[in-house]
């Protein structure tokens, strides 16, 4: 495939992703009597509080237990329900990930795992909080789908995508408010890559939250004279091989940018891609193999590399 | 409803021929676990033939009775069972652990019609079970989920995470049977030390600690046919909790050499071994 273009510019209005996933949760259970939430007693911080109050015949509390959490999820999955997980991305992707292999996907059950709080950006709570793997992990097991969405519109689309689909999901999601991007009548095609920002010079590929500090980026290399070519990457997996070489090969220089560590995500597929599909001198901008720590949202990124400068300023050493 | 002597035969004798298919297939295979699926045979004859609403016909029925091996490594006693039951020919267990083959080392239910859930990394049968019961609730169907758990199997945490939510949301169509057969995969020394195949069961006990998450407890013998069945169906009848039946087994149940020596859990066998094991099961056969 080639890459969908979808030029993007960001908006004033700021919508924290969890609240869209509290919101869609409602929504997809009036769609589908088949959906009900599974919460490992954090709905409150993940916004699935609105199912447990809105419809509490759908929502079901399993207490701090994630590993029961997931196999209670593949039985319900197994006799034709559609559960969604709602608890931290570091519990869902590390507590429970034997449990997610051996009964969800080698069966290949429909279970959705929504990581709430993924990234650096988890409201102070530091390095035990923070999950910066769970692209690397997710997208090395078979049948998985992995996604990644922007905003909050994103994440909508992407869950009434997810629910529709007949495996396993994961949908790595952000704590705060943050700009919005899509439009409201935006549909989430699993496995499409988006070029959100035309140009010639450098192709910068993102995924999630990032993906709108990529777009800052682009103004700052527009000020150089640099043209950057933004392209969103909201399903890691099944990655679109084809549109990344391509979208590598219209300027010949790529960087990638993600809250998430440099090894195995989207970084790594990207190099993974281009080293058989298209060499392209690169760079990686993402978390360079450490733990985090807690702080404030705008000093993490500015320790640990992640701004609009610093995405910017990868692009400006490849030309 | 009790069992006639007959059916009681009936089922005493498919219980041999399961052991007899274990022990052939094990030896076919080069590999393969022998005393769970021997401490296991007579219950999973009973729940085949006689406990379970299920149709070996039309194993993707909605309403049929669930059944999850926690204890996946006796895989090939459930694939006996299945077999003599009239899932698959026979003949297919010859394929066990073979490349290509629908009978896994570990029960996969991504091949196998008639099995109901994956399993095989221990202690993670009992959540999808109480997941079905969860499901049969919310879909207002009536079907009964029986799940086997081991007491090694017991050992890992997510059992007792399962057993405190089932406990919780009082979920009386869902039943747990443990194999309580007293030996694991090496396990514990004795204190006179490690001679004669002998281990320590772990310290444990498992009516107190059951009925302290809130669960029926019913203590059977696993090898008393008509006990069990009959144990099954008060846990099936009892409202408003799950039941678990504690049920005491010999692992290794059934052939004089394999009978409580841990080392006979998995090794290979013989064929020396296998003409030992088909007289001792012909030998009992002729008693019934």
């Amino acid at each position: 495939m080639t890459a969908h273009i979808l030029p993007l510019t960001i908006s004033d209005k700021r919508v924290a992703q969890r609240d869209a996933f509290g919101n869609t949760l409602v929504e997809l259970i009036d769609r589908d009597e088949r959906v009900y939430v599974l919460d490992g007693d954090l709905a409150n911080s993940t916004k699935a509080d609105k199912v447990s109050r809105e419809r509490p015949e759908h929502f079901l509390q399993m207490g701090i237990a994630e590993q029961n959490m997931m196999g209670v999820a593949a039985g319900m999955a197994s006799c034709g329900l559609v559960p969604w997980l709602s608890s931290f991305a570091c519990f869902l992707v590390n507590r429970d990930l034997d449990q997610l292999r051996v009964v969800v996907a080698q069966p290949n059950l429909p279970v959705k795992i929504a990581g709430a709080y993924s990234g650096l950006l988890t409201g102070k709570t530091g390095k035990t909080h923070q999950e910066v793997a769970d692209i690397a992990v997710l997208r090395a097991m078979p049948n998985m789908t992995v996604l990644s969405p922007a905003d909050a519109v994103e994440v909508r689309a992407a869950m009434l995508a997810a629910n529709d689909s007949e495996g396993p999901v994961y949908i790595r999601m952000t704590r705060d408010a943050e700009p919005v991007v899509f439009s409201d009548d935006y549909t989430f095609k699993i496995g499409q890559v988006i070029t959100v920002r035309e140009g010639s010079d450098i192709t910068i590929f993102s995924t999630g939250a990032q993906t709108v500090r990529c777009l800052e980026a682009a103004d700052l290399l527009a000020v150089d004279g640099v043209s950057a070519h933004v392209v969103h990457v909201p399903t890691i997996k099944p990655l679109d091989a084809e549109a990344i070489a391509q979208a590598a090969g219209k300027t010949g220089r790529v960087v990638t940018a993600e809250d998430h560590t440099i090894i195995g995500g989207l970084g790594g597929a990207v190099a993974e891609v281009l080293g058989e599909l298209q060499p392209t001198p690169m760079r990686r901008v993402g978390i360079r193999d450490t733990f985090g720590e807690s702080a404030a949202n705008e000093d993490l990124l500015q320790k640990y590399g992640l701004t609009p400068a610093h995405v910017a300023q990868a692009a400006r050493e490849l030309l | 409803m009790p069992l006639t002597s007959t059916r009681l035969t009936e089922l005493k004798r498919q219980a041999i021929h399961l052991r007899r298919l274990v022990v052939e297939s094990v030896h076919h295979a080069g590999a393969g676990h022998l005393g769970g699926p021997m401490s296991a045979a007579d219950m999973l004859v009973s729940l085949y033939f006689e406990v379970m609403n299920i149709d070996p016909e039309k194993p993707h029925n909605t309403d049929r009775d669930r059944f999850i091996l926690s204890k996946g490594h006796s895989s090939i006693g459930l694939y006996a069972a299945l077999a003599l039951r009239g899932y698959f020919p026979i003949e297919e267990l010859k394929t066990f652990d073979a490349i290509d083959s629908r009978l896994q080392g570990h029960p996969d239910m991504a091949v196998l019609p008639g099995i109901d859930m994956s399993s095989g990394s221990l202690g993670q049968g009992l959540s999808p079970g109480l997941g079905m019961a969860l499901a049969a609730r919310f879909k207002k169907q009536s079907f009964h989920t029986w799940v086997m758990l081991g007491d090694g199997d017991s050992q890992e945490g997510q059992i007792w995470e399962a057993a405190l939510v089932a406990g919780r949301y009082q979920l009386d169509n869902l039943t747990a049977i443990l194999d309580l057969n007293g030996l694991q995969q090496y396990g514990w020394a004795t204190p006179a030390g490690y001679g004669e195949g002998a281990r320590q069961p772990p310290q444990d006990n498992p009516v107190a600690r059951w009925q302290s998450f809130g669960w029926n407890t019913i203590e059977v013998d696993g090898h008393d046919i008509e006990q069990f069945i009959d144990a099954c169906q008060q846990a099936k009848a009892h409202r408003d909790q799950p039941s678990i039946l504690i049920a005491h087994t010999t692992k290794g149940k059934g052939i004089s050499y394999m009978e409580n020596d841990f080392n006979w859990h998995s090794q290979p066998v013989t064929a020396e071994n296998l003409k030992q094991a088909q007289d001792e099961l012909a030998a009992q056969e002729a008693t019934l």
